[in-house]
């Protein structure tokens, strides 16, 4: 024994670029001291302590964020890549996180308190929990929670192997899952939401770790890069590469919500609390398509005759059901979470060809579908009666009597969902469908400007409804939001404007982040 | 492959164990089924149907067992370190040190909510 313990001389300690790596910290770190505020201060200054520690951490992992652009370099023992695409894909979600932040932080629209359930293990209708929503009390743990999974989302895209991201993929998740079933109001449906979101988001990750043990059974290694040389060497046996690789991107694909994998979108969309839901709708989405890009791009760009057939039936199938059945709904959040099934497919149309202008055309689209639809749950969230959130779009007719300012802006963030010229949309749109037009993916253009014309026809249903209809007699009111809500929505609809009439700088900015690092 | 045989010899002998116990007790015991006999525990006290109270139970024990099982886990990390502590030098004292603060951060956690009291 004594003998093997000389042997053995100093292990080789690995170096850490905690520079690189800084934006993340800076989130895990507030997320752990966000845990501490909650276990030691009293809880009238914890929502306070809360909101600033949260708002100040992210802007302050924004700003390392802007300070890293340029750098292309592999960091961790080359584990996290830390490249053009990862700072353009963290940047974008920690500025909407910042927004959905902000929305978190409403108190002032629900009578109440904010959207949050006074204790979430209550039994709902209980005895319990009338005395704790008798009593005011508000919880604060979301933040801490919400935290964690903002820096498993900075970590998903930046990942340069397929381990850490896994243990990215469920750090972003299960926060998520627990978000979900917090609903204040419509207890049983937020509760239900979580246990799918749980169960399939469960199967999802299965899928996911089983596709990277076939995947290190052919190539010896987690890592991209050993991936794609492995793949270009053929080396081992290739039933054992297709089946990971098939495996894999289902977990994937899961996370982004392309059909056939969208089947838990409306129903999660609808019962999750709506600052929660425009958080999955923006960010999760964008962290995903960012680990996508990384694996199909960097690890198995050797392999794309293989998955682009697949991808093209994918982009299309969810570009088809998502267009088409959001045409049948009658509730606002599951027509947006059709919506966004559908944007899914719009993105993977500039996905499937494995050239830079289709990443930067993916990135900018990312960015403006992400302001768009956290500005829209805002709006969502503002339009109440005695039991809540009115998401029945019946109630929604002759808003703009009621309100119109908050009909003209979610009509503004509507005809960016649809791609209206002078909107976000609109240039996203025009990118990515160029994009893939150049790449030699006509047919799928075609199908996607079919699919937008559907699109629009609902979007513009709603814009009709909310203009053109006679005010219920008895229908919701319009909340008049604190600071916070009006901040989320005002900067959502100035980014969706601006990127609308003046897209070059971004679009200057996802070109030059198009570049992975190998 | 020669050093499994062993093992698999002991996985047989234990399987064939298993299925020759089941099959031999199905074959010879006696069969004379009563009320009792047909219950889930045979022990004397009725399973009751439901929990009292319309389906609620206390959930002390799954929160028992699933601190336990965070300590467990990181003994689980604490061994190989402590095996090669010499030959893991200061950095993996650090990473250990940064480790076992973050789970007791969860600890204090647990401990100021009240959820390490039993009643």
């Amino acid at each position: 024994m004594t003998a093997l313990t000389r042997q053995v001389t100093e292990i080789q300690s690995p170096t850490i670029e905690y520079g690189l790596l800084a934006p993340m910290l800076v989130v895990f770190g507030a997320a752990v001291l966000g845990v501490l505020v909650e276990a030691f201060l009293p809880r009238r200054v914890r929502y306070p302590v809360q909101v600033v520690l949260s708002l100040g951490a992210l802007a302050v992992a924004l700003g390392m964020v802007v300070t890293l652009a340029d750098r292309v370099e592999v960091a961790a023992e080359g584990s996290v890549a830390i490249d053009g695409p990862t700072l353009f894909i963290q940047g974008t979600v920690l500025a909407l996180s910042l927004l959905s932040v902000l929305l978190f932080a409403e108190r002032r629209v629900d009578p109440g308190g904010d959207a949050f359930a006074s204790a979430a293990s209550s039994l709902p209708g209980s005895e319990d929990e009338r005395t704790l929503t008798a009593q005011r009390v508000q919880q604060t743990e979301v933040y801490p929670l919400v935290m964690f999974s903002i820096g498993g989302m900075l970590l998903f895209p930046a990942s340069n192997d397929l381990l850490t991201m896994f243990v990215a993929l469920e750090v972003l998740s299960f926060p998520l899952y627990l978000l979900c079933g917090m609903a204040r109001r419509r207890r049983l449906l937020s509760q239900e939401a979580a246990v799918k979101y749980f169960l399939l988001g469960s199967f999802s990750s299965a899928f996911f770790i089983y596709g990277v043990a076939l995947l290190y059974g052919y190539a010896g290694s987690v890592r991209l890069s050993d991936i794609d040389r492995a793949v270009s060497e053929q080396v081992g046996s290739e039933g054992l590469l297709l089946a990971g690789v098939a495996l894999l991107t289902v977990g994937l694909l899961f996370k982004i919500a392309a059909v056939p994998f969208h089947a838990w979108t409306p129903d999660v969309y609808q019962g999750a609390p709506t600052p929660v839901t425009g958080f999955m709708a923006a960010c999760t989405k964008i962290a995903a398509f960012g680990a996508l890009l990384r694996v199909l791009y960097v690890g198995l760009g050797g392999l794309r005759l293989d998955w682009q057939p697949l991808l093209w039936a994918i982009a299309i199938l969810t570009m088809v059901v998502g267009a088409v059945v959001a045409l049948t709904q009658s509730d606002v959040k599951r027509m947006l979470a059709y919506s966004s099934i559908a944007h899914a497919g719009f993105v993977l149309t500039g996905m499937v060809v494995v050239e830079p202008a289709g990443i930067s055309s993916v990135l900018f689209y990312l960015a403006a579908y992400g302001f768009a639809t956290v500005g829209a749950f805002a709006v969502v969230s503002l339009v109440r009666d005695a039991g809540g959130e009115a998401t029945h779009l019946s109630r929604w007719a002759g808003l703009a009597k009621r309100s119109p300012l908050v009909a003209g802006v979610f009509t503004l963030f509507l005809l960016a969902f649809a791609g209206i010229p002078l909107t976000s949309g609109f240039v996203g749109k025009l990118v990515v469908f160029l994009a893939a037009w150049q790449g030699g993916a006509w047919p799928l253009v075609l199908v996607a400007v079919l699919a937008s014309a559907v699109a629009a026809f609902f979007y513009v249903r709603v814009i009709v409804l909310m203009y053109f209809s006679e005010p219920a007699p008895e229908g919701p009111t319009v909340a008049v939001p604190s600071p916070l809500t009006a901040a989320a929505i005002g900067l959502g609809a100035l980014v969706t404007v601006g990127l609308g009439v003046a897209p070059a700088p971004l679009l200057t900015l996802a070109e030059q982040a198009a570049v992975f690092v190998r | 492959m020669q050093a499994y045989v062993p093992i698999i010899a002991l996985a047989a002998l234990a399987a064939g164990f298993a299925v020759f116990s089941i099959v031999a007790g199905a074959l010879s015991g006696p069969k004379r089924y009563n009320r009792a006999k047909l219950e889930s525990y045979e022990c004397g006290i009725e399973p009751t149907p439901q929990a009292v109270g319309g389906g609620r139970f206390p959930v002390k024990y799954y929160l028992t067992a699933m601190l336990f099982i965070i300590f467990d886990i990181e003994i689980i990390f604490l061994y190989p370190w402590a095996v090669r502590f010499d030959s893991l030098g200061v950095f993996g004292l650090v990473e250990m040190v940064l480790f076992i603060l973050t789970v007791f951060v969860a600890y204090a956690y647990v401990w100021r909510r009240g959820g390490l009291e039993w009643d």
